[in-house]
C-alpha cells in the first residue's frame, strides 16, 4: 500500500471506465453493451476501494456494496428486458431496434 | 521492487487486457469470459488495498452471479455472431473510440495534476482494519441503516420486476 | 381679425369637405356652387378685414404671428403650424382669394352641366386651402405644406377630364407630367430647406432671416441654398429648365388654368424667392443667374407664342413669359417690382383665361384660333373685357401692366445695365404684337368658323352659333377688367406720384430692408433717364401693336408669306424648339429604360428576391442537414454525450 502510488489505481480505473464507455459507444449487441457497462461499475468500484484503503475508512467500501446491490439489480431487470424485446424482434442487434427512429 | 509492486503490475495488466480484449471480440460468449477474468483480477487488486470483504463479494455476485446470468441469457437467445466490428458506421465509431481515449487522457491529467499522494499518507493498520468485514458491518448496521433496508427493497422490485418482464404471456 | 386669419384656411377646407363628401348626393349644382364659393368669398373678407387692420398699424408691429398649434417636435426641431400676417403674405392672401373668388362664381357657368360639378368646386377649395397655407405659413414647413398642395391639385385639376384626349396623349398623362416636372424642382427646394436647417438651425422665418442677416456665414452657403430654393421655384413657376408643364396643363378646365397657372400657383415660386430675399440677397452670383433665366425664359416664351394656334396655348406661353419678367425683377433686387407685377399680371391674365373660356365656350370647344375669328359682334361683353386685359399686358400706358412692367424695366436698367433692359424690352414687343394677334384672329375680321377644313365628316355638322356668355360668367370679367385698369395706380412710381412716393413700394418695403440693404444700392440714375426709357419701350410696345393689327386685320397675306419665307424658324417655334423631344429623349427614355433593363430584370428580380428566397433557402438546407442527428439510435445520442464530457472537462481543465 504505502509503495504503490494511489495514483496508479486510479488510471487503471480510469482506463477502464473509458474502455467500458468505448465500448458501449461501438458494439451493437445489446448484451455485449449491457456488460460494458458492468465494466464502467466495476472501474467506479475500484476508485472507491481505493480511496477507502489509502484513507483508512470503510465508508467507502460500504458503498461498493450498495453499488453492487445496485448492479445486480439492474442486470436482472435489464437482461429481461432484453428478452422482451427479442421475442418481439427476434434480434438483440442494437441497430435493428430502432423503432424510436422517425 | 518489492513483492506488492510486482503483484499490482500483473494484476493491473490482467485487468487492463482482458478489458480490451472484452471489446473487440465479435462472439459475444467470448467476450462474457473476458469479462470474468477482468472481475477476477479486480478480485486481486481490492485484495492488495486490504480490501477482503469487497474482494470476497466481488467474486461471488459479479463473477459468480451477474456473468453466470449474462451468459445464460447469451446462450438463450443464441445471437449470431456479430459482423467485423469496423463493418459499417466507422465514421462514428472511430470518433468514439477518439473520444473515449481523449477523455481518458484528460482523466489522467487531472489525476496527475491532483497528486492526492503528495497530501495522503496512508495508514497500514487503518487500512487493514477499515477491510474487515466487522467495520463494514459496523457502518452499514449503524450509520446506513436505512440505505442497507431500501437496497433491500430495490431487490425485491428487480425481482419482481425481472420475473413479470421476461415470463410468457397468460395463454 | 388678424387673429382669425385661420378661417381663410379653414372655410376652404371645410368647403373641401363638404362638397367632396356629400357633392355627389347635393344634385343642385346651385348649392355646391354656392358652398365653394362662399367658403372663398368669407375668406376674402377675413382678409381684407386683416389688412385694414394691419393698416392701421404702426410699421414696427405689422408683422404678427398667429400661432395654431405645435405640429413636429423632434429632438431640437420644433416646428409650429403658425401663420405670418404681414405686409407680403397680406397682399399675397388678398390676389389668391379675391381673384380666386371670381373664378369661383365664374367656374359656376362655365361648368355649369358637368357631371362633375361637385368634384370640381372640391378641387378649387383644396388648391385654395392649400395655397393659403403656403402664403400665410410662417416658416418653410408649412410653405412646403402648401407648395405640395397646390402641386397635388394642379394634378388633379388638369386630370378632370379625365377621360379625354389631348393632343398626343391624355390628359392624364398632361397631369402626371405636371406633377413629375413639379416633383423635380420640389426636390430641389428640399435640398435647400436642409441646408438652411443646417445653417442656421431653424426654419422659421423670422428666425432664420434674421440669422441671415447678422450670422457671419459664407456665400458659398447662401449660395447653394439659394441656388436650391431657385431650382424649386422654377419648377413650380415654369422657369427654364423646368417649364415644360405649363402648356401641356391647358388640358384641364379653363378656369383652372386662369386660378392655378395664372394667378395663383405659378406665382408661389416668386412669392418664395421674395420671401426668402435675405438669403438671395447674400448670393449675389445667384441673383444674376435668376434674373438670366427669368430673362431668356420671357423672350424664349414669348417668340414660343408669336406662331401658335390654340388660344390657350398662347395664353400659356405667355404666362411663362411674363413669369420670366417676375423673377428678372426678383433677380436684380427689385423684390416689390416682382410682387407688383404679379398682382397685376394676376388681374389681366385671370380676365385673359376667363375670357377665352367664355369664347370657347361660345365656340362649343373649338379652341384653334384660326377658327374664330369676327367673334366681336357676337359676344361685346367678352370682346371688352378681353380688349382692355390685352391694352394692360401689352404695357400701354395708363392701365395696370404698364406700370408694373415699366418698373421691372426701369430695376433692371438700373441695376442690370443696358442689355437687360434692351431684351426686356424686345420681350415686350413681342408680347404686345402676339396678345393682338390673338385678339385679332379671333375677334376680328372675317368669320372662319364654318367648316375650313374641319376635321370631321362634312363641314355643315359644325355649324357654330357663337352667343355670348351668361352673366355668371360676364360679370367676373368686368371686375376683373375694372382691376386691371385701376390696380396699377398703387404703384405709380416717384417720379409721378411725388411726394407719396411708391405706394406699393413702401408698403412692402419693411420686408425687404434687410435684403435691400445687402445689396449694393441701386446706382443714381436720373429721372431723365427713367422717362427716356419709359418713352422708348411706350413707342416700341405701340409700334408693335400697330404692326400686329395691320399684319392680322388688314392683311393677313403677310403673315403667310412670312412664315414661309422663315419655314425653318417657323418650325422651330412652333414645335416650342424641341424642348419636349430634347427631354424626352435625354432623360425620360434613359430613367425608363434604365428602370426597366437594369431596376426591375436585375436588381429587384436577381438581386433583392434573390436575397429573400436565398434566406429560405438557407434555412431549409441547413435544417435538412442539422435533421440528420435524430437517428433514433441511442448509440449516436451517446456518442454526442461523450463529446460533451470530454468538452466539460478540457474547460475544467483549462479554468484550473
Amino acid at each position: 500500500m504505502s509503495s504503490i502510488p494511489m495514483e496508479y489505481y486510479l488510471i487503471l480505473s480510469a482506463f477502464m471506465f473509458c474502455v467500458g464507455v468505448a465500448g458501449v459507444l461501438i458494439r451493437r449487441n445489446a448484451i455485449v453493451v449491457f456488460m460494458c457497462i458492468e465494466l464502467m461499475l466495476n472501474s467506479a468500484n475500484l476508485t472507491l476501494v481505493t480511496f477507502s484503503s489509502y484513507l483508512g475508512n470503510s465508508i467507502g467500501q460500504v458503498f461498493v456494496f450498495f453499488v453492487m446491490t445496485v448492479a445486480a439489480a439492474e442486470a436482472a431487470v435489464g437482461l429481461a428486458i432484453i428478452i422482451a424485446i427479442f421475442r418481439n424482434k427476434k434480434t438483440v442487434n442494437i441497430d435493428e431496434i430502432n423503432i424510436f427512429k422517425w | 521492487m518489492n513483492i506488492q509492486l510486482i503483484l499490482f503490475i500483473v494484476l493491473a495488466s490482467v485487468a487492463a487486457t482482458s478489458s480490451v480484449v472484452m471489446i473487440t471480440r465479435k462472439n459475444a460468449v467470448i467476450s462474457a469470459v473476458f469479462l470474468v477474468l477482468n472481475f477476477f483480477a479486480l478480485a486481486g487488486l481490492y485484495l492488495l488495498l486490504n480490501a477482503q470483504f469487497i474482494a470476497v463479494v466481488q467474486v461471488i455476485v459479479y463473477a459468480g452471479a451477474i456473468m453466470v446470468l449474462f451468459l445464460f441469457v447469451l446462450m438463450l437467445l443464441n445471437t449470431e455472431t456479430e459482423h467485423k466490428l469496423f463493418a459499417d458506421k466507422r465514421a462514428i465509431k472511430v470518433f468514439a473510440i477518439l473520444i473515449s481515449a481523449f477523455v481518458f487522457v484528460q482523466v489522467a491529467y487531472l489525476i496527475f495534476h491532483g497528486s492526492p499522494s503528495r497530501t495522503l499518507t496512508p495508514d497500514e493498520a487503518a487500512s487493514v482494519k477499515a477491510g474487515t468485514i466487522q467495520a463494514i458491518g459496523q457502518q452499514l448496521y449503524t450509520n446506513y441503516i436505512i440505505p442497507f433496508e431500501v437496497a433491500g427493497f430495490l431487490l425485491l422490485a428487480a425481482t419482481i420486476g425481472a420475473l413479470v418482464l421476461a415470463k410468457k404471456k397468460f395463454e | 381679425m388678424i387673429n382669425l386669419i385661420y378661417l381663410t384656411t379653414l372655410l376652404p377646407l371645410l368647403g373641401f369637405l363638404i362638397n367632396g363628401l356629400f357633392g355627389r348626393k347635393i344634385k343642385n349644382e346651385k348649392i355646391v356652387g354656392i358652398i365653394g364659393s362662399a367658403t372663398i368669398g368669407l375668406s376674402f373678407l377675413v382678409v381684407l378685414g386683416a389688412f385694414i387692420q394691419t393698416v392701421g398699424l404702426p410699421i414696427e408691429s405689422r408683422s404678427n404671428t398667429v400661432e395654431l398649434f405645435s405640429w413636429l417636435n423632434v429632438g431640437g426641431l420644433q416646428i409650429k403650424f403658425a401663420y405670418l400676417v404681414d405686409q407680403l403674405s397680406l397682399t399675397m392672401s388678398l390676389i389668391v382669394t379675391g381673384v380666386g373668388f371670381l373664378i369661383h362664381v365664374y367656374s359656376i357657368g362655365y361648368m355649369h352641366g358637368d357631371k362633375g360639378f361637385w368634384r370640381f368646386f372640391a378641387y378649387l377649395n383644396l388648391f385654395i386651402f392649400a395655397m393659403m397655407n403656403l402664403v400665410l405659413g410662417d416658416n418653410f414647413v408649412v410653405l412646403f405644406l402648401g407648395w405640395e398642395g397646390v402641386g397635388l391639385c394642379s394634378y388633379l385639376l388638369i386630370g378632370f377630364w379625365y377621360d379625354r384626349k389631348f393632343e398626343k396623349g391624355t390628359t392624364s398623362q398632361a397631369a402626371k407630367k405636371a406633377f413629375v416636372v413639379n416633383r423635380i424642382g420640389d426636390f430641389g427646394f428640399l435640398l435647400g430647406m436642409f441646408l438652411i436647417y443646417m445653417t442656421f438651425d431653424s426654419l422659421n422665418f423670422k428666425e432664420v432671416f434674421t440669422r441671415a442677416a447678422s450670422f457671419p456665414i459664407a456665400e458659398s452657403t447662401f449660395g447653394l441654398i439659394a441656388l436650391f430654393l431657385f431650382i424649386g421655384a422654377t419648377g413650380k413657376s415654369a422657369q427654364i429648365p423646368l417649364f415644360v408643364w405649363l402648356p401641356d396643363a391647358m388640358a384641364g378646365p379653363t378656369p383652372v388654368s386662369a386660378l392655378i397657372h395664372a394667378a395663383t400657383m405659378v406665382t408661389a415660386g416668386v412669392y418664395m424667392v421674395s420671401r426668402a430675399s435675405i438669403i438671395f440677397a447674400s448670393a449675389p452670383a445667384i441673383m444674376t443667374v435668376v434674373a438670366v433665366i427669368g430673362l431668356l425664359t420671357a423672350l424664349m416664351a414669348a417668340s414660343i407664342g408669336l406662331v401658335q394656334n390654340d388660344i390657350k396655348k398662347v395664353l400659356a406661353y405667355s404666362t411663362v413669359s411674363q413669369l420670366g419678367y417676375m423673377f428678372l425683377a426678383a433677380g436684380v433686387g427689385a423684390f416689390s417690382a416682382s410682387i407688383f407685377h404679379l398682382m397685376t399680371h394676376a388681374f389681366f391674365k385671370a380676365l385673359l383665361f376667363l375670357g377665352a373660356g367664355s369664347v370657347i365656350h361660345g365656340m362649343h370647344d373649338e379652341q384653334n384660333i384660326q377658327k374664330y375669328g369676327g367673334l366681336k359682334k357676337y359676344m361685346p361683353k367678352t370682346y371688352l373685357t378681353f380688349f382692355i386685359a390685352t391694352l394692360a399686358i401689352s404695357g400701354v400706358p395708363g392701365l395696370s401692366g404698364f406700370f408694373s412692367k415699366d418698373e421691372i424695366l426701369w430695376s433692371a436698367y438700373a441695376n442690370g445695365g443696358f442689355v437687360f433692359w434692351l431684351i426686356g424690352a424686345i420681350t415686350a414687343m413681342l408680347t404686345a404684337f402676339y396678345m393682338f394677334r390673338l385678339v385679332s384672329l379671333t375677334f376680328y375680321g372675317k368669320e372662319r368658323f364654318s367648316a375650313r377644313g374641319g376635321s370631321g365628316t362634312d363641314g355643315d355638322h359644325h355649324h357654330v352659333h357663337p352667343h355670348e356668355s351668361p352673366a355668371l360668367m360676364t360679370i367676373p370679367l368686368i371686375i376683373l377688367a375694372f382691376l386691371s385698369v385701376v390696380g396699377g395706380y398703387v404703384g405709380i412710381p416717384k417720379i409721378f406720384s411725388g411726394e407719396h412716393g411708391n405706394l406699393f413700394e413702401g408698403w412692402l418695403e419693411p420686408i425687404y430692408a434687410p435684403a435691400l440693404a445687402k445689396l449694393e444700392s441701386f446706382g443714381s440714375h436720373t429721372h431723365f433717364e427713367e422717362i427716356l426709357l419709359m418713352a422708348l419701350s411706350v413707342a416700341a410696345a405701340l409700334s408693335a401693336i400697330y404692326f400686329a393689327l395691320h399684319v392680322y386685320r388688314k392683311n393677313p397675306q403677310i403673315a403667310e408669306n412670312v412664315s414661309n419665307k422663315f419655314k425653318g424658324l417657323y418650325n422651330l417655334l412652333l414645335n416650342k424648339y424641341f424642348v419636349d423631344e430634347v427631354y424626352e429623349a435625354a432623360v425620360v427614355q434613359p430613367v425608363q429604360k434604365g428602370s426597366e433593363k437594369f431596376l426591375w430584370k436585375i436588381f429587384d428580380v436577381k438581386f433583392i428576391d434573390g436575397m429573400v428566397n436565398g434566406v429560405a433557402s438557407l434555412v431549409e438546407k441547413s435544417s435538412g442537414v442539422v435533421r440528420k442527428i435524430q437517428t433514433g439510435v441511442a448509440q449516436s445520442y451517446a456518442v454526442v454525450m461523450m463529446a460533451g464530457i470530454a468538452l466539460v472537462l478540457l474547460w475544467l481543465i483549462l479554468s484550473l
